[in-house]
């Protein structure tokens, strides 16, 4: 199948391209982009050749496909909460052509089966490119290693005990060197569980109006100065997960000016949302860490502008309406976010916080590099996952019509502008008018 | 004048015009409870459901009293006795209550936000009889109708808070309440029970009770909670009773007039020596008292009373 895409914003930071131009796929490889009248490969001449799909796409952006390195997709084990099959939908509809799923499934993916199970899955399926993370440690227990070149064989693409911090430093420390031998990144989630023990919401003063018990900043920050520190000393390739606090930014971005090998994300409701949010008791607002304070929300804007934090990903959590609709203290914490991810972010470049191939590059490119996966480009000969966005179209979010089982979202009934139109996976068209 | 709200859930959002409503409201029922039929016809034909999550004797004693004197049928709940043993959620038990239609409900819980979570979702009348540490409202309007039934008046009146102040919903409601109403309110207690920021909500800390009751014409005394020994808020009842409690000693730096005020159940020798918490000072007592004309009051304007 041939596909042509015609007249939009071509906007691919992996080769600092920001134009109008057309972009050709054939046999599920991008064949060739050109700027304006201009064309490249089987697309130059007149007429529309034989079993070519033509779309007009004048006024719209066209992006290397999305990709989220951070997503919860509970299959195995959590299959009421999403599965692989619902997961990818959601992606598909949110603009995302690959994701990456965390481990802390039941069983937890910590052994060649399980990721061959998902990845399984994911191709039966074959909306999206499913890449699974496997865990640092056995049943994420942090006590013993998996085994690390078991997994990446089998189809694994980072490490990480994603929502069971690695207490244990030595522990820690020996994941990171025996990952470095495999070029691997260990995906961190900061947190002291000592500190944040019992805590429901962010520690500050709207913990103390409403007598939630609050997870202070510090806990996440002592682990990643820690973290830091076990990157600097083992040279070896740290990614920092859901980075939620000013002073967390403040270290990573020391870190960096020190050459210490780290990488970092934040989510969407961690720039969008304060710790106000919590005020109404609304459990879509219960995720951890928890949205903070409008100091930390300011500053983890100013690391995405300065680039101290690389990759925004949603850490789509979907929960069951039986794990939310209950007391906030029994609440499961997570926020839905495939299908919210790209707009919320969008409304940084309409803010002004940095321009629009900034942003790209942090949903693109930068997640690809981290990951060591060959996507994030719309190079000719890479494969055609392709992100169409309407950057005009105002949206209502209706967590009904979500494509994720989850429907736990802060942002139900909020208008965001911006959103994608068009998901193209390896050449084929996996979503139309989302 | 009418109390235009559906429910109670807090002090926070109630005006200073209607916390005034609703202290005038209980001062004209206080009369109810001397008579030798202690029973008005007000709310007859209404119902009244208690749905207690935690232990109370006062809150929920107070609460069924109040209903019966003014003619009301009341239920009590527990959730040790309820379908909660059998795992039904707090949504589900609030439906079925809803469905045998009853006209207001009130509830305790241990988690905060479980009240407004339930107005949210019922058209009943919900009061919030204390939902963790985040809010205990009756509590703190029958204080506030105690010290002005004392001093005449609440605006200006020093008014120290001792304790753990980090769990204490009793404490949360107090400072809304009384700052609303003109007092100049200050806390004191070990740094691990002053929680983050809550000089913003108008108050002054003190790191020992001697400075904190200076002049005071209000002292407030919180009950210790045991269980947090365990999680390293203070070392020991011992030392807590011997630089915290309030004493023969140091009661001394308060105003010769100073009231002694405490929400139950006391630690008789940890926060409070028996000697004060029966002695001419404290009004420990007449807060009771006060609770039951605070409770008809709120059932009284929540069912469409005027004053």
């Amino acid at each position: 199948m041939t596909l042509l895409l015609k007249g939009g914003r071509l906007v691919d930071p992996s080769r600092k391209v920001d134009g109008t131009g057309d972009l050709l796929i054939e046999n599920g490889k991008i064949a060739g982009s050109g700027g304006g009248q201009q064309q490249t490969g089987k697309a130059r001449g007149k007429g529309v050749p034989p079993g070519m799909e033509v779309l007009d796409l004048r006024g719209k952006i066209v992006v290397p496909g999305l990709i989220d390195m951070h997503t919860h997709l509970r299959e195995p084990g959590f299959e009421y909460r999403e599965t692989i099959a619902s997961g990818s939908e959601a992606a598909a509809a949110g603009g995302f052509t690959s994701v990456a799923c965390m481990p802390n499934t039941n069983p937890v993916n910590d052994n060649r089966s399980v990721t061959e199970f998902i990845r399984r899955k994911a191709a039966e399926c074959g909306l999206v490119n499913v890449y699974p993370i496997a865990a640092i440690s056995l049943k994420s227990e942090g006590a013993f290693l998996c085994e690390y070149w078991d997994l990446k064989d089998a189809g694994a693409i980072g490490f990480s005990d994603d929502g069971r911090p690695v207490m244990n430093a030595a522990l820690m420390r020996r994941a990171l060197e025996y990952a470095s031998s495999l070029d691997m990144p260990v995906i961190a989630h900061c947190e002291d569980r000592n500190l944040s023990a019992g805590g429901m919401m962010h520690e500050g003063f709207v913990s103390t109006e409403i007598g939630l018990p609050g997870i202070p900043t510090i806990a996440e920050e002592v682990m990643v100065a820690r973290d830091l520190l076990l990157a600097e000393y083992t040279g070896a390739h740290l990614h920092i997960a859901h980075v939620s606090t000013a002073g967390a930014v403040r270290l990573i971005r020391e870190a960096k000016a020190r050459g210490v090998p780290v990488t970092a994300e934040t989510a969407p409701h961690y720039f969008t949302l304060t710790d106000e949010a919590v005020r109404t008791f609304d459990t879509a607002t219960k995720v951890y860490p928890p949205l903070r304070g409008a100091e930390d929300r300011d500053a983890v804007r100013e690391g995405l502008r300065d680039g101290t934090i690389d990759v925004i990903a949603s850490d789509h959590a979907p929960h069951a309406q039986t794990d939310k609709e209950v007391e906030f203290d029994f609440a499961e914490s997570g926020i839905t976010g495939l299908e919210t991810s790209l707009s919320l972010s969008l409304g940084l470049v309409e803010e002004g916080l940095f321009t629009l191939p900034e942003l790209i590059e942090k949903m693109t490119v930068n997640a690809a590099r981290i990951l060591r996966i060959p996507k994030g480009t719309l190079a000719d000969g890479a494969d055609a996952d392709i992100t169409v966005i309407d950057p005009k179209r105002e949206w209502t979010v209706d967590r009904g019509l979500f494509r994720s089982r989850g429907k736990n979202t802060p942002f139900h009934n909020r208008t965001l502008k911006g959103k994608a139109v068009l998901t193209i996976v390896g050449g084929v068209i996996r979503c139309r008018d989302c | 004048m009418k109390l235009n709200r559906k429910d109670i859930l807090g002090i926070r959002e109630l005006s200073v015009d209607e916390i005034d409503l609703i202290l005038e409201t209980a001062d004209s029922f206080i009369e109810v409870s001397t008579r030798e039929i202690k029973k008005v016809p007000t709310l007859r034909g209404k119902t009244v459901i208690n749905l207690f999550y935690e232990a109370s004797t006062r809150t929920r004693t107070s609460f069924e009293i109040a209903a019966k004197r003014l003619s009301a049928d009341t239920i009590n709940i527990s959730a040790s006795t309820s379908s909660v043993v059998k795992g039904e959620t707090l949504i589900d038990t609030a439906r079925n209550l809803e469905a045998m239609n009853p006209d207001i409900i009130v509830i305790r819980h241990g988690a905060a936000g479980a009240p407004h979570m339930l107005a949210g979702i019922l058209r009943q009348s919900i009061i919030n009889a204390g939902d963790g540490a985040h809010e205990h409202p009756t509590q703190a309007l029958l204080d506030m109708m105690t010290i002005r039934a004392k001093k005449g008046r609440i605006a200006g009146l020093k008014v120290a808070i001792v304790g753990d102040i980090a769990h204490s919903r009793v404490a949360r409601s107090n400072i809304h309440g009384l700052t609303k109403m003109g007092a100049q309110v200050c806390v004191s207690g070990p740094a691990t029970m002053i929680p983050r920021g809550i000089e913003k909500m108008g108050v002054v800390v003190h790191m020992r009770i001697e400075e904190a009751i200076r002049d005071a014409d209000i002292i407030m005394m919180l009950r210790i909670q045991t269980e947090r020994e365990k999680q390293n808020i203070f070392p020991s009842l011992r030392e807590y009773a011997q630089y915290f409690s309030l004493n023969r000693k140091n009661i001394g730096f308060a105003r010769k007039d100073v009231l002694i005020m405490h929400p139950g159940p006391i630690n008789r020798g940890v926060e409070i020596s028996p000697d004060l918490a029966d002695g001419p000072h404290s009004i420990i007592l007449e807060q009771v008292t006060n609770g039951v004309a605070v409770r008809m009051a709120l059932l009284y304007l929540l069912t469409g009373g005027t004053q």
